[in-house]
């Protein structure tokens, strides 16, 4: 049962990482912020940045 | 069954012995040195990143639809070719350079291919890995994007479905930013049953004579609206719009590559392909060609690709935590991946093999009407008939599944297939069709989108050399410039495609197979001349052995795209004979010039490699001789704290 829940655990934060959720809850805790719709629209601005610079296979 | 048995047994044991010798012997991995995710940790870019979670993350970056759609076209050969190739290239080929670009570059703190490429073999080495990239970012985009038009054209319910992903989107948007801020797991899931009720509706729209029409597109103006997407995604600020489509299209197919996993080990369909076909010979109605070399130019993601190799130099090495873990992410990411193009090729190979070639060959082979069509195929020895084909397609709720060239639509007729044996039977294989045929063109757009970006800020700093505000990402004139640059670039290739008799993805899917397994010659170079360097020239056979089959493979295959007589296959034939015997008129003139274009862009991505190559052979021959001393440019070695954490 703890194996389960481990593997479901490192799942979902692999989901989290993939689907840029953690790398929000890091930009949060680097500048010191809480969540809401003008830090999301920053973090959106930062990404735009360094994504679209990011190739994506075919 | 035993084709993924067979497939899971040979991964095994690649990862357990070969990646095990390459991480000793070869790259002497160290766990005691700190990577740059650990030094230069700065919670935005370099990330400390738990193995497992780095592992999804690679996987869902260099998955596409490649792996899908190259073994689908390359099942014309049988389905013992590509299998074959997909297991000896991912095992020996592809894995070992996704694994040594990636610990390469974690040692040189997240450096990019073309930046170790000039730093490590010389200017020329750099220069050539750029125009490799744009080249096949260029053609990729070209070749997916017609794809997605042969899929799409006079299918209602897949351009219904496709368009409604555009609202759905901004709704994600919205939710995201004003809603939940930073909910995208959650938003995904909502986009992705919303998704779903639009495959549904699509059922409606293609039934509703009034509505249908609509949404009734011919493949020129599916490729007009393609082009005109590309040029907006790249030069207006539509990023609220693009970025939830690309979490949408991420989740669909990370779920779609689950289900088919799932489906086939679940229900093992039987294979109907013969494990080898009379196109052995060359003379395939899909693409012309043998399988020497044409098998291994198609299939390139899921064995080697060369792309790959820019992920494994982008973000991942900036996450990697321990220096021993690269071999998990690299090397086991693209186990993962190659286990997909097994997947692919199953799901084409349970189709009766005239159903196989009615789907993916051109009009211009078989036929213009169904019944020219199937006495073609029956002619081969494979039997299909025009009401069985009529069926088919009203199974799936299309008009027709002929000349649908490409490999998209025979991969979701096989998915459908796979699954309508159990989850729903027959009424709902339409709604299997429509799903698979979703995933793919959206996947396809959001690569077309991302692409087309990359390729303008590859461009703007290329002609920020030129002239500095050239390179200024916020200036209007500068992204309007590129933007149509790179669109221009493509959109060629794609229309090249939409007016050719023969499907376009004859020229096409080659061109871009010569381009992606160049680029890989070009990491297999930076990755043996690092090796050399290293010391360790009596390893060098692991990086050199997939490269010499490379070189024969590329250049052969450029060869015959060239000069072969064969109009089929030589694109200088197929333009003598356009010019001999038609009259001239403007069509035909673009069609010859077209030719010329492909066989020129091919000719010269061959000289280009082969110049790398030989500045790369001219610098190992020099090191092992003694005549040059070796430096390597790695980061200094800094112990890591994580191996005392774990001790203590």
């Amino acid at each position: 049962m703890m194996r389960l829940r481990q593997i479901a655990t490192t799942l979902m934060a692999a989901l989290r990482e993939i689907f840029d959720e953690s790398a929000y809850m890091r930009f949060l805790s680097r500048n010191q912020i809480c969540s809401s719709p003008r830090a999301y629209a920053a973090f959106l601005r930062e990404q735009e940045n360094a994504k679209a610079r990011r190739p994506k296979c075919c | 069954m035993w084709l993924v048995v067979a497939a899971f047994c040979a991964y095994a044991l690649g990862y357990r012995f070969y990646s095990r010798f390459i991480s000793a012997k070869v790259l002497a991995l160290d766990a005691r040195r700190a990577t740059p995710a650990e030094r230069l940790e700065d919670g935005r870019d370099f990330v400390p990143t738990n193995k497992w979670v780095l592992f999804g993350h690679h996987f869902a970056a260099i998955a596409g639809p490649g792996p899908l759609v190259g073994p689908v076209l390359a099942a014309q050969f049988g389905y013992l070719p590509g299998t074959l190739w997909i297991l000896i290239g991912a095992v020996f080929g592809g894995c070992v350079q996704d694994f040594v670009i990636l610990l390469f570059s974690v040692r040189r703190d997240g450096k990019s291919l073309t930046e170790m490429a000039r730093e490590e073999i010389g200017i020329v080495g750099g220069f050539v890995a750029y125009a490799a990239v744009i080249s096949i970012i260029v053609i990729l985009l070209g070749a997916g994007a017609l794809i997605v038009v042969n899929a799409l054209k006079a299918s209602p319910w897949g351009v219904f479905t496709i368009a409604m992903t555009i609202p759905i989107a901004v709704f994600m948007g919205f939710y995201l930013r004003h809603l939940r801020p930073g909910k995208v797991l959650e938003v995904s899931f909502l986009g992705f049953i919303f998704v779903m009720l639009a495959i549904w509706g699509g059922q409606w729209v293609s039934q509703t004579p009034a509505v249908a029409p609509w949404f009734t597109l011919t493949a020129p103006t599916l490729a007009v609206i393609i082009i005109i997407y590309g040029f907006a995604a790249s030069a207006l600020p539509v990023w609220l719009l693009l970025a939830p489509r690309d979490y949408l299209s991420t989740f669909v197919k990370l779920g779609t590559i689950a289900l088919l996993a799932l489906g086939i080990v679940a229900l093992r369909p039987t294979l109907q392909m013969p494990p080898l076909t009379r196109f052995v010979d060359g003379s395939g109605p899909i693409f012309a060609g043998k399988i020497f070399p044409f098998a291994f130019i198609t299939i390139a993601c899921g064995a080697i690709s060369g792309f790959h190799s820019l992920i494994s130099s982008g973000t991942t090495p900036k996450l990697i935590r321990r220096e021993l873990e690269t071999r998990m992410v690299g090397y086991g990411a693209m186990m993962c991946e190659s286990m997909v193009a097994i997947l692919a090729t199953i799901a084409a190979c349970v189709l009766s093999p005239g159903t196989y070639f009615a789907i993916n060959s051109p009009a211009g082979i078989v036929g213009q009407s169904p019944e020219a069509a199937t006495a073609t195929i029956s002619g081969w020895g494979f039997p299909v008939t025009a009401a069985g084909m009529h069926a088919l397609a009203q199974a799936v709720g299309e008009q027709t599944l002929f000349n649908r060239t490409g490999g998209a639509p025979a991969f979701a007729v096989g998915m459908a297939h796979i699954f309508s044996s159990s989850l729903g039977g027959q009424a709902v294989m339409a709604i299997w069709y429509h799903f698979a045929i979703m995933f793919e063109a959206l996947f396809i757009l959001t690569v077309l989108d991302a692409g087309t970006r990359v390729g303008r800020f590859m461009v703007q700093d290329a002609l920020s050399h030129v002239w500095r505000p050239l390179g200024r990402t916020g200036w209007y004139p500068s992204i309007l410039a590129t933007s149509a640059l790179i669109v221009a670039a493509w959109g060629s290739f794609l229309w090249q495609g939409v007016k050719d008799p023969l499907g376009g993805i004859n020229s096409l899917w080659p061109l871009f197979g010569i381009c992606n397994q160049l680029l890989a010659t070009v990491a297999l170079c930076v990755a043996t001349t690092i090796i050399v360097k290293m010391g360790n020239a009596k390893y060098s056979p692991v990086t050199l052995a997939p490269l010499a089959w490379l070189v024969a493979v590329t250049f052969t295959a450029s060869w015959h795209k060239v000069f072969d007589p064969n109009p089929r296959i030589g694109f200088l034939a197929h333009a003598r004979q356009l010019a001999s015997s038609t009259a001239p008129s403007h069509g035909v003139s673009r069609l010859i010039f077209n030719d010329r274009l492909d066989a020129a862009v091919a000719g010269a991505l061959v000289c280009m490699v082969a110049l790398i190559l030989l500045e790369s052979i001219s610098l190992w021959v020099s090191v092992i001789s003694g005549r040059m001393q070796a430096r390597v440019r790695e980061a200094p070695f800094v112990p890591t704290r994580f191996a005392a954490e774990e001790q203590g």
